[in-house]
């Protein structure tokens, strides 16, 4: 990609203003996507994007710049205008030694820049006819196929060099069903870090179908009802219940400013003992995996909860180095245009022993939850909200009637608390675009069957 | 790196003969400053730039973009737009836009305050704003964030088919996120104040949204359920309206997707219910002389005395649907346009806040929802978003509430609105912030 001596030439101009630590982030990004809606291929679209970060570091002060001109000007203009923040310090000469790297390409069998554009769009045209074939009342269907492929460097003052070669496929449809309760709709969506070779293990016919059934089977749904219910939350269809009741509160940028619930609580019972909560960037070919951050650090696997106690927060390299400890390789940015800041990566609750139809069986009044939409969370209080995308009730045991859209409402901390029954079903989710100040970044997210004693529901009915 | 206009230019001359071809450049320039306990926290500057390249050959489309002017680049992301369109199938409405003749609003969107600003009295106003903050009230324990940000910039767009046109604008704002603790319970607040340029901000509003209404939400608890009149906060009325304006788009309405469909004429809303997108007004920060394609900004009315007058088109929509652009094409360079619904506004009443609170006497202000990109169904107009704030006894606000749900439906919503407040007020985010009534809301709580 860049040249490692004009690198560290760079580095070392970035220094030169008294900063102690520069970085330069390298990225080539490149995607492709097609789509389809209302039985069209509407367009296929391909993107590139190509530049450097510069960030350097002065006491407690970040300058930051980015160019699209990988050129030795270019680089320098960038390097000169990120230690313009830097003047406090003292000017010097600094000598920066990089260790040697050496890309080793993306590990993928088949790259989908080698796969013809056609076999991308047949896709999608085979998953828009199976969504019309579910069904009289599917009115609309909508497909997306996209693939991206990230190549980055990272190179920092401390000698630090690292790359990885990140190849990214995604496939969603969304079915419109029209009836008497007027529109309704479903969705289903698979991505993995794999290449085109994704789409000889993964049915594009019956995500069209799954998706045309959720909608179809919500025509014929209640209004969810309002207030609180025990709910019960099918294997990987509420991993986003983690990702926003806890996960956010404990980026450790969020806990070092006390904007947490979870600030100060380490070794603390925080959840009940059911809970042992896992963010892994290791998992093979998940959503939210890589091989080093975007920082340069090798992923790792960071137990946050064990057994209901808080163990540890997620941290990049400036929230590690202002507490004297080790990264935990969650350093992550949506491109080279951005400032790296606290991410998750693949966030998952472990099995636990029991059942997935016991817990169903054993309990009297609910709600079951298959799929979860997005959420959002406000980590100073823990109050958190997502959206049910397919939902039942639960009546004597059994799942029962449908149940319209609705948004579910708790706070992380108490909600944690009370998760009484944990299934042996794990399974991850489906992918994720997470965003905090302005920045999109893919996570996964995964958890067996588990049941909440008490969550609630913001439905219509009374 | 030479004008926009003159690389638009440049790329539609590289069209071959046959294939219509469109061009949208942009190049603007950014600063964020973040400050942190009396300190800069980070300071970046960019100028990002990029160019999108549509090609529509025998009603085929095809689309590439790049991050770069480079122009052997450029040459590159054309030859690819081109492989593209050969993937996609006929549409009889695909094309770009053709001239149509209305002029472009006279809008002068980057003040000239803005460009000159020197970067040591931007990093004075994040550190000022968090000062003033945490002066503000003995109960603010921490600043999360205090940010200064702007951009300015131009977007050209050129065509085979004649288009050549340009806009500027350019915006700063302030946003701080204070801490604020009693009692062992912590709240954050957010206060902003947006302009379009730094002499025009206003700190001290800033600084007191963002802490006092923070503060008076200590103590909060959950509310019981019940079915409540919500008076919406002006910012939570815009985030409503935003979510309305994809309803009315004509393409989500020709596909099938929208409520409204069918519908025009009929009575969508409540008679005091008057909305309308203009981005012809230059104090919307979404304001500008042309749209995504190149056609004028211009002024369109959507809902009339609660009757439902139109739609919002680009140019696609509008040919499907035998009507023509209202110059409501959205984009960036890396995206084809899409129907966008900018400046959206409700025509404003006549009485205060207070005034409403006095008329409502029992029921809830929503200070702020969370979840509406979860909660929300555009497509069938359910939603149910999480909801924070007062609740309004005695015809004044009271005890605040936390960890509660609000739930109906866009057109219930719309026909339950009861009274549009005077308060009018442009927002960064894009519609007009305006103070609502609206009867028979599902509160979910306790």
């Amino acid at each position: 990609v860049l040249d490692p001596s004009l690198v560290t030439e760079v580095l070392q101009a970035a220094l030169r203003t008294g900063g102690e630590f520069a970085e330069v982030f390298v990225e080539d990004a490149r995607s492709s996507s097609a789509r389809l809606d209302d039985g069209r291929v509407e367009e296929v679209t391909s993107g590139r994007s190509r530049g450097a970060g510069i960030r350097v570091v002065a006491g407690e002060t970040t300058g930051f710049a980015h160019t699209a001109d990988l050129s030795a000007a270019g680089l320098h203009a960038a390097a000169e205008a990120a230690s313009a923040v830097a003047r406090s310090g003292r000017p010097g000469t600094a000598t920066v030694a990089l260790a040697p790297w050496r890309d080793e390409g993306p590990d993928v069998r088949v790259l989908p820049e080698d796969v013809p554009k056609s076999a991308k769009v047949d896709l999608l045209t085979r998953a828009d006819a199976a969504a019309r074939g579910a069904g009289g009342g599917v009115r609309q269907v909508s497909a997306t196929y996209a693939d991206n492929r990230r190549r980055i460097l990272v190179a920092n003052s401390d000698g630090l060099m690292a790359g990885d070669d990140q190849v990214k496929s995604r496939f969603a449809v969304q079915a419109v069903a029209s009836g008497d309760t007027g529109l309704q709709t479903g969705r289903e969506s698979y991505g993995l870090a794999r290449g085109f070779e994704f789409f000889g293990d993964f049915d594009v016919e019956q995500a069209g179908r799954v998706a045309a059934e959720r909608a179809l089977t919500k025509l014929r749904a209640r209004p969810a009802p309002s207030g609180t219910l025990p709910v019960v939350i099918k294997r990987g269809g509420g991993g986003v219940l983690f990702h926003e009741a806890c996960g956010h509160g404990l980026e450790a940028d969020l806990v070092g400013k006390r904007a947490s619930v979870f600030a100060g609580r380490l070794g603390e019972q925080v959840a009940s003992t059911l809970v042992t909560l896992v963010d892994d960037g290791t998992v093979p070919r998940e959503w939210g995996t890589y091989a080093v951050d975007d920082e340069g650090h090798p992923a790792s696997r960071n137990v946050l909860i064990q057994d209901g106690v808080l163990t540890d927060y997620m941290y990049d390299f400036l929230r590690a180095r202002s507490e004297g400890r080790a990264v935990s390789a969650n350093g992550r940015r949506q491109s080279y245009r951005h400032l790296p800041m606290v991410r998750m990566t693949n966030t998952f609750l472990v099995n636990g022993t029991e059942d997935p139809d016991e817990i169903i069986r054993q309990t009297p009044h609910g709600v079951y939850v298959a799929q979860l939409g997005g959420g959002q969370v406000n980590t100073t209080t823990g109050d958190f909200v997502f959206g049910m995308t397919e939902a039942y009730l639960i009546e004597e045991g059994r799942v029962t009637e449908p149940l319209r859209d609705a948004n579910l409402i708790g706070n992380g901390p108490e909600v944690l608390a009370l998760i009484d029954v944990v299934g042996n079903d794990f399974a991850m989710g489906p992918p994720g675009t997470c965003g905090k100040d302005g920045q999109g970044v893919p996570v996964g997210d995964g958890q067996p069957t588990l049941r909440v004693q008490a969550l609630t529901i913001g439905g219509t009915a009374a | 790196v030479s004008g926009v206009d003159d690389v638009a230019a440049l790329i539609v001359s590289w069209a071959h003969p046959g294939e219509e071809l469109e061009a949208y450049v942009s190049h603007s320039r950014t600063t964020n400053v973040r400050a942190y306990q009396g300190q800069v926290e980070s300071l970046s500057a960019a100028e990002p730039a990029g160019a999108g390249v549509r090609v529509v050959i025998d009603g085929r489309q095809g689309f590439a973009w790049a991050g770069t002017l480079d122009e052997g680049v450029l040459k590159e992301t054309l030859e690819e737009a081109r492989d593209n369109a050969a993937f996609g199938q006929p549409d009889e409405f695909a094309g770009v836009a053709r001239p149509d003749g209305v002029a472009p609003p006279a809008l002068d969107l980057v003040l000239p305050g803005l460009r000159s600003a020197p970067t040591d009295a931007k990093v004075e106003l994040a550190l000022e704003l968090e000062r003033a903050a945490r002066a503000r009230d003995p109960r603010v324990t921490g600043v999360r964030v205090a940010t200064y940000a702007d951009s300015y910039g131009e977007v050209a767009v050129a065509t085979t088919t004649g288009i050549c046109a340009g806009t500027e604008a350019g915006m700063c704002y302030v946003a701080v996120s204070p801490l604020v603790e009693a009692n062992g319970d912590t709240q954050i607040g957010s206060g902003l104040s947006a302009a379009r340029a730094p002499s025009a901000l206003d700190l001290d509003r800033a600084v007191a949204d963002g802490v006092d209404r923070a503060v008076r939400l200590l103590g909060a608890t959950k509310p019981a359920s019940r079915r409540v009149t919500a008076v919406l906060d002006p910012e939570v009325t815009a985030e409503f309206l935003a979510i309305l304006g994809a309803t009315l788009s004509g393409d989500a309405v020709a596909k099938g997707r929208s409520l409204f469909a069918g519908r025009e004429g009929e009575l969508v809303a409540s008679d005091v219910v008057a909305l309308i997108s203009d981005p012809t007004d230059p104090g919307a920060f979404d304001a500008g002389q042309v749209d995504g394609e190149g056609l004028a900004r211009r002024r369109v009315p959507l809902i009339e005395a609660g009757s439902l007058r139109g739609f919002l088109y680009d140019t696609a929509s509008g040919r499907r649907a035998g009507r023509a652009s209202t110059g409501s094409a959205s984009r960036g360079y890396s995206s084809t346009p899409s129907v966008g619904a900018p400046a959206l506004t409700l025509a404003a009443g006549t009485r205060s806040p207070e005034e409403l609170f006095a008329t409502v006497g029992d029921g809830v202000y929503v200070q702020e929802v969370s979840g509406l990109h979860s909660g929300v169904n555009p497509v069938s107009g359910d939603f149910s978003v999480g909801a924070t704030g007062l609740l309004i006894r005695g015809g004044a606000l009271a005890e605040p509430f936390r960890e509660a749900t609000v739930a109906s439906t866009l057109q219930r919503m719309l026909l339950d609105v009861a009274e549009v407040g005077a308060d009018h007020e442009w927002l960064p985010g894009g519609p007009a912030g305006v103070t609502l009534v609206v009867h028979e809301v599902s509160l979910g709580g306790a």
